[in-house]
């Protein structure tokens, strides 16, 4: 093993700091740079990976901190996951860099972006190399930040700005956890490096709190129910963005922080059931959401929160390869789909899906690549999604959970069906108000094809983790790969008649208003949460503020203001006049007399 | 030789008395001469910095000369790696904040000459060793801030200024009888702090005298409830004295319960750790919630710095060397960050005559090397890992939560809230749409740019390689927490 995988981060860090220093003067030269940081990066990630068969482990690059008198050193990890990460992150970072020159042209902030967007693949590079939790803790706030200001980029609008905060908040709120989490294993097992999560033992019920800890920052960061409300409003970000952090690299480091401590959610059953659970519920409720929204890239935030929950929901049921599995192949047909979509919204000015249609005609090539990545997202054979999510059934059958098999089986219908009616509505069929679209320039275009060729084929490298203890079926899977195929096909045809066909009666329509309404108010969760949680924490504050200024520092001003009365009742004695004084001597020798003479 | 300490210490003095003597019209001159001392002590510090043996443990660089001997009162001052870094943080704030004053126009001697006596105060408080003296040094910085927030200052200056001179000063008197108190509980009788830490008071004794050394410095720390001071004469004090305050004479207060509560009073400190770390984890909560309802700029950055020094109570409450690095690293941390955001606020209120949150807006169309600036200061105050605060807030976190878990708990929510408010004022200040008054705003000049550069390297440093600073303390707060 060559000890050169620290250096991958370092060419993006580079190209942030020229970026972010001679930007204005780079003008679009700030594209080439960070481009060609991103193929350095890429191409010593391929050299990490072919340094892989001399075999993995991790080695250190010095002393960070002194914590309880253990040295806490940084270091690199190198192992197929790490590396499956490194190559995901690169290669789809430097294609989205090379849409972005087209997606972004003519933007007042155009250096600003590609500097952002250096500094968050090395943030990322850094946090899948990372050996321990404090290394990965820094580049997850890194990426988290990086995330916040591409979320915010175009700050003229309240709503972007509004979003940045949401989800650097809600993430911040998992990322509590993570923190709480990872000092719970350091103060009972004392480590805070990877490779001793497969022996630390520690007291019940304290580990399995800390891994469920941890697990939060998971949540956190991919987007699973509770703290999933960031991403579809983080989308008011630029869709390039959307299409590398929201979608194929940052959202998946919570999968991969659940992937990397392994070895602590099997130890404990109750997590690794928290996880399952968790994946379960985000896969279906978000399924559920995409099936009514109307604008394309919120389609595509809750459909990445659904399949984020799936790869939850496979590592849960203690599918290690198929969990990291649907991750690749995920990363890359997401990113053709956001890409596709960045594409057509480039092309028609409008994000809602009701008013597009028909656009295959001239927007041939985006279409083209749309279609691939559909098909690769709802599991289509022989399309890249097919193979991952057959290994996550086959998984959850093999090891007996027949519930999350059906929920898998259940999400993949919804998932047919919602990227069907997203097809239909604005490729095929009659436009439906007036649009002149036309086709991205090549710098757009490229990029779809190449992630569109992965879209099909990646899906037969299978996982990167096969030796990793992949389940070899002893039953026939065969007949899972058949129901799986059935299950997404009926879902596209129903999709057909539905929305191209229009067979959707009104009847039904109006009796499931109600559902409808709870699926388009995305089962009220943020209402509940704004009421719950962003009201009364609102409140507090400005309690908390009054108390500060009416009672703490009242009573500051009170014990002045008494000082001061009492000193202007005493002042009162001290008139400066000699009459006065006199008189009261006079009373005074008065008084004494008086007293004198009773006695 | 030459006593370095006491030059360091003492040149400020000797700039007053030189401006003294030169004519007030000469304002030119005037800023020069500050200037020019302000620069030497730096250099000073940084000599002694790079002569500093960062292994001893002991006091170095000591001068040690009899002073009212029949008293036993000794001028007795020296260095260690505790107050090394806060000495070398004065030193840097005081002539980064002398740049700024250079937009003082009123009276311009008459506030270099305060400025510099509060320099020398300050530098004395830090490094001498007899409580005496120490004593006299706290009780110097008092005067010329009084003057300072009372004359320079905003509407409401004298009030401010009132109150902060009464509330500090009613607390260092309870600070004098302590000292009287140890001096004569001691045998020999002694003043010499380093002696007074092997003497082992009786336990009664030593929850009186801790409280009240603790309560005066609880009033300059600030902490819960004693803190509202603080927000008056930030918002009063001019911009350079706004960054003194909190870059430095809030450090005062933690300083002296490192010197002196541990140390002295080791069985009262073991008693009342809970009460301590309670008030930190207050100070961190109650800090960033009062902050957030702020709409004052630098009133809500003033409640941060309470947040802030919660930390400092909680690794000190932890008596662990990581919670006292934590505090330590977190005292330089807070002093660099803070000193920048309230430069930064003072780059605002130049141009705009008020801060008022919601009255800016979209100021990074304007103004876009500002808007890194104070988003870079920002994220480095809400203790994004990577960026110096971060370092001491997880040592005094990692500390506290291997002895009072709860109170860790109740920290990590106040960081939460430390987020919301500090990217609620981002977005307020400088995203949204483009404020049409704050569109014609200045870029910074080169001199606001340049006074704010080196404590965002410093706090880029720091975050990224800690060792820089811990390496200085590591030695002397082991063996602190090795008497618990």
């Amino acid at each position: 093993m060559m000890n050169i995988a620290h250096y991958v981060p370092l060419s993006p860090l580079l190209a942030f700091v020229i970026n972010i220093i001679f930007g204005r003067k780079l003008k679009s030269a700030s594209a080439a740079v960070a481009i060609a940081a991103s193929i350095g990066s890429l191409i010593l990630s391929v050299k990490v990976y072919q340094g892989l068969s001399f075999g993995y482990g991790s080695y250190h690059l010095g002393q960070w901190l002194t914590i309880n008198g253990k040295a806490l050193n940084f270091g690199i990890i190198v192992d197929p996951l790490t590396v499956m990460m490194l190559l995901i992150v690169s290669f789809i970072g430097t294609l989205i860099l090379i849409y972005s020159t087209g997606y972004m042209h003519g933007d007042i902030r155009y250096s600003r972006y590609f500097a952002y967007i250096s500094l968050f693949m090395s943030s990322m590079l850094g946090l899948v190399l990372s050996d321990n939790f404090v290394m990965l803790l820094i580049c997850w706030e890194g990426v988290g930040l990086c995330s916040y200001l591409l979320i915010s980029f175009w700050h003229e609008r309240p709503a972007a700005v509004a979003a940045g905060i949401k989800a650097f908040v809600t993430t911040r709120i998992g990322d509590t956890g993570l923190l709480i989490g990872m000092l719970i294993l350091f103060f009972t097992c004392g480590t805070f490096y990877f490779c001793d999560l497969a022996t630390v033992k520690g007291p019940e019920p304290l580990m399995t709190l800390a891994a469920i800890l941890i697990f939060t920052g998971a949540m956190g960061k991919s987007a699973q129910f509770p703290l999933h409300v960031w991403l579809p409003d983080a989308m008011e970000g630029p869709t390039a963005v959307s299409a590398l952090i929201h979608a194929a690299t940052m959202v998946a480091a919570g999968v991969y922080l659940v992937a990397r401590c392994f070895p602590l959610f099997v130890a404990h059953p109750i997590a690794l059931e928290t996880v399952a659970v968790i994946g379960a519920i985000s896969a279906l409720m978000a399924a559920s959401i995409a099936v009514v929204t109307n604008d394309i890239k919120r389609v595509m935030a809750y459909s990445t929160i659904s399949q984020l929950g799936l790869m939850m929901l496979a590592l849960g049921v203690g599918g290690l390869s198929a969990g990291t599995f649907h991750l690749m192949t995920h990363a890359f047909f997401k990113a053709l789909l956001f890409l596709c979509a960045g594409s057509v919204i480039h092309a028609v000015g409008t994000q809602d899906i009701q008013k597009m249609g028909g656009l295959f005609s001239t927007l041939k090539i985006t279409s083209s690549t749309f279609i691939v990545g559909t098909l690769a997202l709802a599991g289509i054979f022989p399309f890249a999604g097919f193979w991952s999510k057959d290994e996550i059934l086959i998984t959850a059958w093999n090891n007996h959970h027949p519930i999350f098999f059906g929920v898998v089986l259940l999400t993949s219908f919804l998932t047919a069906f919602y990227m069907g009616r997203l097809i239909f509505l604005v490729l095929f069929g009659k436009s439906r108000s007036d649009l002149h679209p036309h086709e991205s320039p090549a710098s757009m275009t490229v990029p779809l094809i190449v992630l569109s060729l992965f879209a099909c084929f990646v899906g037969f490298i299978g996982s990167p983790l096969k030796e990793a203890g992949r389940m070899e079926a002893g039953v026939e899977t065969y007949w899972i790969m058949l129901a799986s195929s059935v299950v997404s096909i009926s879902a596209i045809f129903l999709a057909y008649f539905v929305y191209l066909r229009g067979f959707l009666p009104v009847s039904i329509r109006s009796r499931f208003k109600g559902l409808h309404d709870l699926l388009s108010h995305k089962y009220y969760i943020d209402e509940f949460y704004d009421f719950i949680f962003v009201k009364p924490c609102a409140l507090l504050c400005r309690m908390a503020y009054s108390f500060d200024f009416h009672v703490i520092d009242g009573l500051v001003n009170l014990v002045a203001d008494l000082a001061q009365s009492v000193s202007g009742v005493l002042r009162k004695f001290q008139t400066g006049f000699a009459q006065n004084y006199l008189l009261v001597q006079a009373l005074g020798l008065v008084v004494i007399i008086i007293w004198l003479l009773k006695i | 030789m030459i006593p370095l300490l006491s030059s360091i210490v003492f040149l400020p003095l000797l700039g007053a008395v030189m401006l003294l003597l030169i004519p007030s019209q000469m304002v030119k001159l005037i800023r020069t001469v500050s200037v020019l001392i302000t620069g030497s002590v730096l250099i000073l510090s940084l000599y002694l910095m790079m002569h500093f043996d960062t292994s001893r443990m002991m006091m170095q660089f000591t001068e040690y000369h009899p002073w009212l001997s029949g008293l036993n009162i000794w001028y007795f001052v020296g260095v260690d790696g505790l107050s090394l870094g806060l000495v070398v943080l004065t030193a840097l704030l005081g002539l980064i904040a002398c740049l700024a004053s250079m937009g003082i126009e009123q009276r311009v001697k008459e506030y270099f000459i305060f400025y510099l006596l509060l320099m020398t105060g300050m530098l004395g408080t830090f490094l001498a060793l007899d409580l005496v003296l120490f004593y006299i040094f706290w009780e110097v910085v008092l005067i010329p801030m009084y003057f300072l927030i009372g004359i320079w200052g905003g509407p409401r200056r004298e009030y401010a200024a009132v109150k902060f001179f009464l509330y500090t000063l009613a607390a260092s008197v309870l600070m004098l009888v302590a000292i009287l108190g140890v001096y004569f509980l001691s045998n020999p009788h002694t003043f010499n702090i380093l002696e007074l830490a092997y003497v082992g008071f009786a336990p009664h004794w030593q929850l009186i005298l801790f409280c009240a050394f603790f309560l005066a410095f609880a009033v300059k720390v600030p902490v819960f409830p004693f803190h509202t001071w603080l927000p008056d004469a930030h918002v009063e004090a001019p911009t350079p004295i706004s960054v003194l305050l909190a870059g430095v004479l809030l450090k005062m207060g933690g300083y002296g319960i490192f010197r002196i509560c541990l140390p002295l009073f080791k069985h009262a400190a073991h008693e009342l750790a809970y009460i301590v770390g309670i008030l930190g984890a207050i100070n961190v909560f109650y800090g960033a919630c009062v902050a957030f309802a702020q709409t004052d700029f630098k009133k809500m950055i003033a409640y941060s710095s309470v947040s802030h020094m919660g930390f400092v109570l909680l690794g000190a409450a932890s008596l662990t060397a990581t919670g006292f690095n934590g505090a330590v690293l977190e005292m330089f941390n807070h002093g660099i960050i803070t000193a920048g955001m309230f430069l930064l606020v003072g780059v605002l209120y130049d141009r705009a005559h008020t801060r008022e949150l919601k009255l800016f807006g979209g100021l990074s169309s304007s103004m876009p090397i500002y808007a890194f600036c104070l988003t870079f200061l920002a994220l480095a105050s809400l203790g994004l890992p990577g960026l110096g605060g971060f370092v001491g807030e997880f040592l005094s976190l990692a500390a506290v939560f291997g002895v009072f878990p709860w109170l860790g708990v109740i920290t990590v929510l106040g960081l939460v809230i430390t987020v919301i408010y500090f990217l609620t004022m981002l977005g307020e200040v400088l995203l949204g749409a483009v404020n049409p008054k704050c569109s014609a705003y200045q870029e910074m000049n080169g001199r606001e740019l340049w006074c704010v550069v080196p404590l965002m390297m410093i706090a880029l440093i720091v975050g990224f390689y800690p060792h820089s600073v811990l390496q200085f303390q590591e030695a002397v707060l082991l063996s602190l927490s090795r008497l618990f």
